[in-house]
């Protein structure tokens, strides 16, 4: 039997009077891809940093591969890839240069250094940009460059946090395969994103955070068949002044015990009984789809704009 | 998958307070040699070139005017002082304005301690790397005083002992002001209240005997001062001369910035 990979008890973690992570539990086994969904300012980043050990926690216990985070932080340090939210590659140094050095904080001997770094870079397709200066790549390079970088330990536990933030599509692929054939050959791997479609891609398991708190826990299969059903319906209605058309249909749809989410300019109804609903609303134009892991999300953090 | 050896957690002792390790600060120490010798012909040329000018304008320029001090040449008072000065300048250059690009602008500190490196690892190899580069520099100064005749050649490698001891009280200060400055432009206060005032009292370019009584107990205080009260019997191939509570102002001070740096850099960055 495998040790999880984290296990997290009451943790929390507070600047000053701000609370930002608010009594987490979660275990997280070894062996899956593991998804942190939330808005900007759940707490995210804070987890994962105190998971890395570069946070400590205000309270609670937290293990990771069977090791105290707060105690152990450099044997755990060792066995853990990060790839942080924030750039930080080394801008005095070449792109294999900043892997070789960092190589060296593992003290990883130097022949054995060079190849893993030539490996690595192989793996995120940088073995021609191995001289280049950091300023020279594009911000999808340089995601693989830490990522090359995260991986020149052989972590066995790979922590991402919005690997894909501020990426074009071609780049978000990219660094997409790569993860996924990393979860082929076995590395657990932990990510953060704000991104559903990534999650659903990605994530054999997740949990959605907000206010540093969890919501929810399940597959993106499983949170969709709870949450919202397996389509959506959307029903046009167009724009009023007063958002009174909107108003109205939601009225109705609450009446009939119907689960929906309002918008500007239009409601989306959830569950076996939308479709029927929604054809007594008047619609404009009726979208019937198939429910994804955003409708989840929003119904769960609500629509109100965050930064 | 391994199966690591499940350990519980709580009830396991305090926290470290302090976590140091020398391969650690090793490691961090030669990313900074790194930088430097990418672009060491820039490097080395200053302490080369700056005894020069210091030399033939305050040395023998003003030295022309003021004639002989105790004896000597007025070249060979100022060069201690200018070597003392660049002891100073060098550590704590590194520690204000370089750690801090490195922590704000590149988070090179960030992106080291998610690898087995402590906070401490980083912080004790920064100024470490200061006292080298004071070291460096003070002794690549100290070979041209040498060709100037104003300093015994066999001198040269205690010059390297004084630079690294004193580097590390610079080291330790600068790295302190770097723990409460909000911007990088927070840095000029420190130089004009502190490294300016420094370089012009502390008995550098004239004695201290010259200043008025009280003012001369209070260079006594300044780091700097004690740094010239070594390197100047140094020069004069007197090192027996060498006040000993000066030495040992130097070492205590040396052990005590650093702690101090650690302390306040620790309290700002561990939220
Ligand atoms: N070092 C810090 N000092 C003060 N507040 C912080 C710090 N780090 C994060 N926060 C706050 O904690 C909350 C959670 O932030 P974060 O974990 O970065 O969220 P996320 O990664 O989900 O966007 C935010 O309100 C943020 O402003
Ligand atoms: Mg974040």
């Amino acid at each position: 039997m495998s040790v999880p990979a984290v296990v997290a008890q009451g943790l929390r973690k507070s600047f000053g009077p701000l609370v930002a992570v608010d009594g987490l539990d979660l275990e997280i086994p070894v062996g899956v891809c593991f998804g942190i969904l939330g808005p900007n300012g759940a707490g995210k980043t804070t987890t994962i940093r105190m998971l890395q050990a570069q946070v400590a926690p205000t309270a609670g216990t937290l293990t990771v591969l069977g090791l105290d985070a707060v105690r152990d932080g450099r044997r755990l340090k060792a066995r853990l890839g990060i790839v942080p939210q924030e750039n930080n590659l080394d801008p005095d140094f070449s792109v294999r240069q900043n892997l070789l050095i960092y190589a060296r904080y593992y003290h990883v001997p130097r022949a054995e250094a060079e190849a893993r770094a030539d490996r690595w870079l192989a793996f995120t397709q940088l073995t021609e940009k191995k001289d280049a200066a950091i300023q020279e790549l594009s911000g999808g390079m340089k995601r693989r460059l830490i990522l090359a970088r995260a991986l020149l330990n052989d972590p066995e536990l790979l922590v991402l946090d919005e690997p894909t933030t501020g990426l074009d599509p071609q780049a978000r692929h990219t660094v997409w395969n790569a993860i996924r054939q990393l979860r082929r050959d076995g590395k657990t791997i932990l990510l953060t994103t704000h991104y559903m479609d990534e999650a659903e891609q990605l994530c054999d398991d997740l949990v959605i955070v907000d206010k540093g708190r969890i919501l929810e826990r399940g597959s993106p299969s499983a949170l969709i068949a709870k949450h919202t059903g397996s389509t959506a319906v959307e029903a046009v209605l167009g724009w009023s002044e007063d958002g009174a058309k909107v108003t109205n249909a939601s009225a109705a749809l609450t009446a009939a015990g119907v689960p929906h989410e309002k918008l500007p300019d239009r409601v989306i109804a959830y569950g076996p009984q939308a479709e029927s609903a929604v054809a007594t609303l008047g619609a404009s134009e009726v979208i019937n789809r198939r429910s994804s892991l955003e409708d989840v999300f929003l119904r769960l953090t609500g629509r109100n704009l965050r930064d | 998958m391994a199966d690591w050896p499940s350990v519980p957690a709580g009830n396991k002792g305090p926290v470290p307070r302090v976590d140091l390790r020398l391969g650690g600060v090793l490691a961090f120490v030669a990313r900074n040699r790194d930088v430097y010798r990418k672009t060491w012909k820039t490097n080395f040329l200053p302490p080369l070139l700056e005894p020069f000018l210091y030399l033939l304008s305050v040395g023998y320029g003003v030295g022309a005017l003021v004639g002989t001090l105790n004896g000597a040449s007025y070249a060979s008072f100022v060069a201690p002082g200018i070597l003392a000065i660049t002891v100073m300048q060098s550590a704590f250059f590194e520690t204000t304005y370089g750690s801090f690009v490195r922590l704000v602008f590149q988070r090179t500190w960030d992106a080291i301690t998610a690898t087995p490196l402590s906070l401490d690892d980083v912080l004790v190899g920064e100024m470490v790397w200061g006292a080298v580069k004071s070291a460096l520099n003070s002794t690549l100064m100290a070979v041209v005083i040498a060709g100037f005749g104003l300093l015994p050649w066999l001198a040269i490698p205690a010059v390297a002992v004084v630079g690294f001891v004193g580097g590390l009280v610079f080291a330790g200060l600068g790295l302190a002001v770097s723990a409460r400055v909000k911007s990088i432009d927070g840095f000029s206060f420190a130089m004009y209240l502190f490294i300016t005032p420094m370089m012009l009292f502390a008995g550098t370019f004239f004695p201290l005997s010259q200043l008025p009584v009280g003012a001369r107990w209070a260079a006594q205080l300044l780091p700097l001062t004690h740094v010239v009260a070594i390197l100047r019997p140094l020069a004069a191939g007197t090192p027996l001369a060498i006040p000993a509570s000066s030495a040992a102002y130097l070492v205590v001070v040396a052990l005590l910035a650093p702690a101090l740096a650690v302390w306040m850099m620790k309290r700002k960055l561990q939220t």
